[in-house]
C-alpha cells in the first residue's frame, strides 16, 4: 500500500514516505510540528484512504495511561450488589474497555490515534511502553489476556509541550512536518478552495510568507489558518490590490494574527514601512 | 551493515541505538524506499531521530558520511557476501544462466572487483566515472547507500545531496544540557500533596465507615484529587549580562510553569530594589511595589531568584547604586526584606560556579542568601530544592525583623 496525496488532502514526499514505513514496519509514528500543520487530519485521512476505522484517543492532562486499556467500574458493581442484581457475579460485565482495547480487538487493522500525547502528565507515556511494543496487556480482574489480532497503526502527536521520555522514543518513527513551502501551500489551498482567482491567491500567500518572516512573532500563523483568511478574503470578496495597499494590517488580519502583541507589532512595522517608503 | 554510517552518526552526538538500526535495516530489508538517496535520508532521518533539533546533527552527519563514502576504496569496501546475497535476490533464472556461461558468480564478481578498481584508478587521472557504470549489472546496489556510485551516475547523486546540505533545521538544534524534561523531572522533587478542589476521588477509607455505618446500606464518599500545592515565586534577572543565559531561563520557566500550580513569576534588574515588574515591554509603566508583593504573597511561597548576581558591589551595598534609577535604601536593604519574609528561598545562578569567586557581588549575595546560592545546572536545581524542602521543616520561627 501507499499513502498519497488525496483529493481533499495533500501530503508531502516525506511525510508520506514516513507513513508508508510506519505502516509497513508496523511501528507508532510520532509527528511533530507547528499547531495547524495538519498532523491530527493525517490520521483522518489515512484512515479514509485505507478504508479502515480511526480510533481516536484525545489525550488530555488528567487522562491515565490505564484509562487507554480498561476500567473497572467498582461502584456500579458494588451498587448492583445492593440491588441484588444477576449481573455482579461476572466481573466482566464491570470491565469497561478503552481505546487501545478497542484498537486491539478490532475486526479489521484500524488507525489508532493518540492525539496530544504531550498533554498528559510526564509519566504518561512510560505507562504505554510495553503496551505499545508488544500490544498487548494483561487485565488483572479477570485474568484475560488482551493481544492484537492485527497490530493496529498508530499515530501519536504532539505539539512539544513536554519533552518525551527516551523510551518511548526509541519504540517510535519520528517525523517533523516541516511548515509547507509556496508550491505545496498553493496546491493545499486549491484543494480547498478549486476556484479561487490565481491573482488573489499570490497576493495572499505573498502576504501570508512575509507575515511569517517577521521575527518574535508569539505565533506564526499557519495553514489552517491560512484557510479561514481565505475563506474570509472569499466571502468578503476582497481585490488583491487591497491586500498589498499599505495602510496598516491587512485586511481580515484576525484570522491570521491570534495574539493582541503580535497585532501590535505588525501593526508598528507597517506604519514604520509607510513612513520609510513616504 | 551501516556500521560506518551509525558510527559517524554517534560521533556526532546523535543518541542513536542498535534497536533503531535494526529498524532501519528491517525497513531497507522489507523495501520501503528503493534506489533514491533522497528517500534513504528521509527514511533514515525517520528512524533514527527522535527530535527535531537534533536534524540538523543529522544533517552534517548525513553529509560527512556520504563525503566519506565517496572517497572509499570501494572494491576493498564491499564484503563479498554481502554482494553475493543480494546479487542471488536479484537475478532472473534466465539472468543466471547467462551468468553460468560467463564462468559463473565467483568469476563475475572478480570482474565487477577489477572493473571498480579501474574507475577508481581512471577517476583520480581526472576521468570521472564513464561509460562502464551504465552496464554494469551491478546497478541494482543503488538503493544501498554504500552503492551510490556503483548504479547512478554522477549528478543523481549530488542533487540528491543538497536536501541534506541546505540544513533547513539548522535553527531548531538546541543544547540538551539543561533539557526540559530533565528540568521538569528535577523540579518535580518539589511537592507537597494537599487536597483540594472539586470531590472527584472515590475516598475509600469514608465509604466503608458511612456504609457500615449505615449498616451495610451503601453511602458513597468523595475527595477531591491530590495537587502538588508547593507555591512558588520566582524572580528573573533580566536584561545586561543575563542576555547570555536566555535559553537556560526560558528552560526553567517553561518546566517551572508545568509543574506548579501556583507559580508566579517577577522580573527585576539585577538586584531588588523597591519595585519588580512583570511585562517586559512595559516595565516602567507596569510596576509593582515590592511590599505589596511582600504583602500579596504568604510566607507559604518558596522564593526562587534566578539571576547571574554579577554588577558592580556598590549596587548591593549603597544607596543610589542602581544602574537605574536612584534608590534611597541600598539592595540588600530589599533583599534582606524579602528573606526575612520569605523564609525559604535560593538562588539559582547561570554563571558558572569556577567563575564565582572572581566577583565580588557574588560573595555579597552568597553572604545575603546565607549561602543558598546554586548554579543553574541539574545538580545545582536539584541541591536548591532539597534546601527549599529542608528549611520548610526549620523556618518554624519567623524573624522579628520585618519591613
Amino acid at each position: 500500500m501507499s499513502f498519497k496525496s488525496t483529493d481533499s488532502y495533500i501530503v508531502a514526499d516525506d511525510l508520506g514516505l514516513a507513513v508508508n514505513a510506519a505502516v509497513t514496519l508496523e511501528k507508532p509514528l510520532l509527528l511533530k510540528g507547528e499547531p495547524g500543520t495538519g498532523k491530527t487530519r493525517l490520521a483522518e485521512e489515512l484512515a479514509a484512504s485505507l478504508g479502515v476505522p480511526l480510533i481516536r484517543w484525545q489525550i488530555k492532562s488528567t487522562t491515565k495511561a490505564q484509562q487507554g486499556l480498561y476500567e473497572y467500574d467498582a461502584v456500579s458493581r458494588l451498587r448492583d450488589s445492593q440491588l441484588g442484581s444477576d449481573k455482579v457475579h461476572d466481573i466482566a460485565n464491570y470491565i469497561k474497555p478503552g481505546k487501545l482495547w478497542q484498537a486491539f480487538t478490532a475486526a479489521e487493522r484500524p488507525v489508532l490515534l493518540i492525539d496530544e500525547i504531550d498533554k498528559a502528565d510526564i509519566e504518561f507515556p512510560n505507562d504505554l511502553l510495553h503496551e505499545l511494543d508488544q500490544m498487548e496487556f494483561h487485565v488483572y480482574e479477570t485474568g484475560e489476556q488482551v493481544r492484537a489480532e492485527h497490530r493496529p497503526i498508530v499515530i501519536i502527536t504532539s505539539n512539544n509541550e513536554k519533552e518525551l521520555p527516551d523510551a518511548f522514543l526509541r519504540r517510535c518513527f519520528f517525523h517533523y512536518i516541516k511548515f509547507p513551502d509556496a508550491d505545496t501551500l498553493a496546491q493545499i489551498v486549491q484543494v480547498h478552495y478549486p476556484d479561487i482567482r490565481k491573482d488573489l491567491l499570490s497576493t495572499a500567500l505573498e502576504v501570508f510568507f512575509d507575515l511569517r518572516q517577521v521575527p518574535s512573532l508569539k505565533k506564526k500563523p499557519s495553514t489552517s489558518e491560512l484557510i479561514d483568511w481565505l475563506k474570509l478574503l472569499l466571502a468578503e470578496d476582497i481585490k488583491p490590490a487591497e491586500l498589498t495597499k499599505s495602510n496598516g494590517l491587512m485586511p481580515m488580519f484576525g484570522a491570521l494574527l491570534k495574539n493582541e502583541q503580535d497585532v501590535q507589532l505588525v501593526e508598528k512595522l507597517a506604519f514604520m514601512a509607510r513612513r520609510q517608503s513616504s | 551493515m551501516l556500521i560506518e554510517f551509525f558510527l559517524c552518526l554517534r560521533k556526532h552526538g546523535l543518541k542513536t541505538s542498535l534497536t533503531e538500526l535494526l529498524d532501519l535495516l528491517g525497513a531497507l530489508e522489507r523495501g520501503v524506499v528503493f534506489g533514491s538517496v533522497d528517500d534513504f535520508y528521509t527514511l533514515a532521518r525517520l528512524v533514527l531521530v527522535k527530535d527535531e533539533s537534533q536534524y540538523d546533527r543529522f544533517d552534517r552527519a548525513f553529509a560527512e558520511y556520504f563525503e566519506g563514502v565517496e572517497q572509499v576504496d570501494l572494491a576493498a569496501a564491499i564484503p563479498a557476501d554481502w554482494l553475493e546475497r543480494s546479487l542471488q535476490r536479484q537475478l532472473s533464472d534466465e539472468d543466471k544462466a547467462k551468468l553460468q556461461s560467463l564462468g559463473g558468480l565467483d568469476e563475475l564478481l572478480k570482474t565487477f572487483r577489477e572493473r571498480l578498481a579501474e574507475q577508481q584508478k581512471r577517476h583520480a587521472g581526472g576521468n570521472k566515472w564513464i561509460g562502464t557504470g551504465g552496464t554494469s549489472p551491478f546497478g541494482a546496489y543503488g538503493y544501498h547507500p554504500e552503492g551510490i556510485r556503483i548504479g547512478q551516475d554522477g549528478s543523481n547523486a549530488r542533487r540528491a545531496v543538497k536536501v541534506w546540505d541546505k540544513r533547513e533545521f539548522r535553527d531548531l538544534d538546541g543544547d540538551a544540557e539543561l533539557a526540559n524534561r530533565n528540568l521538569q523531572l528535577a523540579l518535580r522533587k518539589l511537592r507537597k500533596f494537599a487536597r483540594t478542589g472539586a470531590a472527584e476521588e472515590l475516598d475509600l477509607n469514608g465509604t466503608i465507615r458511612a456504609t457500615s455505618q449505615k449498616g451495610g446500606l451503601l453511602d458513597l464518599q468523595w475527595q477531591p484529587e491530590r495537587h502538588n500545592a508547593v507555591k512558588v515565586l520566582l524572580l528573573f534577572d533580566v536584561g545586561g549580562s543575563m542576555d547570555d543565559y536566555i535559553y537556560e531561563c526560558e528552560q526553567l520557566f517553561a518546566a517551572a510553569r508545568n509543574e506548579f500550580k501556583h507559580l508566579e513569576f517577577f522580573y527585576f534588574h539585577n538586584c531588588v530594589y523597591e519595585h519588580v515588574w512583570k511585562d517586559n515591554n512595559r516595565r516602567y509603566d507596569e510596576k509593582l511595589p515590592l511590599l505589596e508583593l511582600i504583602n500579596r504573597y504568604g510566607r507559604d511561597y518558596k522564593l526562587i531568584f534566578v539571576g547571574d548576581a554579577t554588577m558592580g558591589p556598590y549596587e548591593i551595598a549603597y544607596p543610589g547604586g542602581s544602574v537605574e534609577h536612584w534608590n534611597e535604601e541600598p539592595g540588600a536593604v530589599w533583599m534582606q526584606r524579602l528573606l526575612n519574609h520569605f523564609t525559604d528561598a535560593v538562588w539559582l545562578n547561570p554563571q558558572p560556579t569556577s567563575h564565582w569567586r572572581y566577583y565580588q557581588s557574588i560573595d555579597l549575595m552568597q553572604q545575603l542568601m546565607s549561602q543558598r546560592m546554586y548554579p543553574l545546572t541539574l545538580d545545582g536545581i536539584s541541591a536548591a530544592i532539597t534546601t527549599l524542602l529542608k528549611k520548610s521543616v526549620a523556618a518554624a520561627a519567623p524573624s522579628p525583623l520585618n519591613s
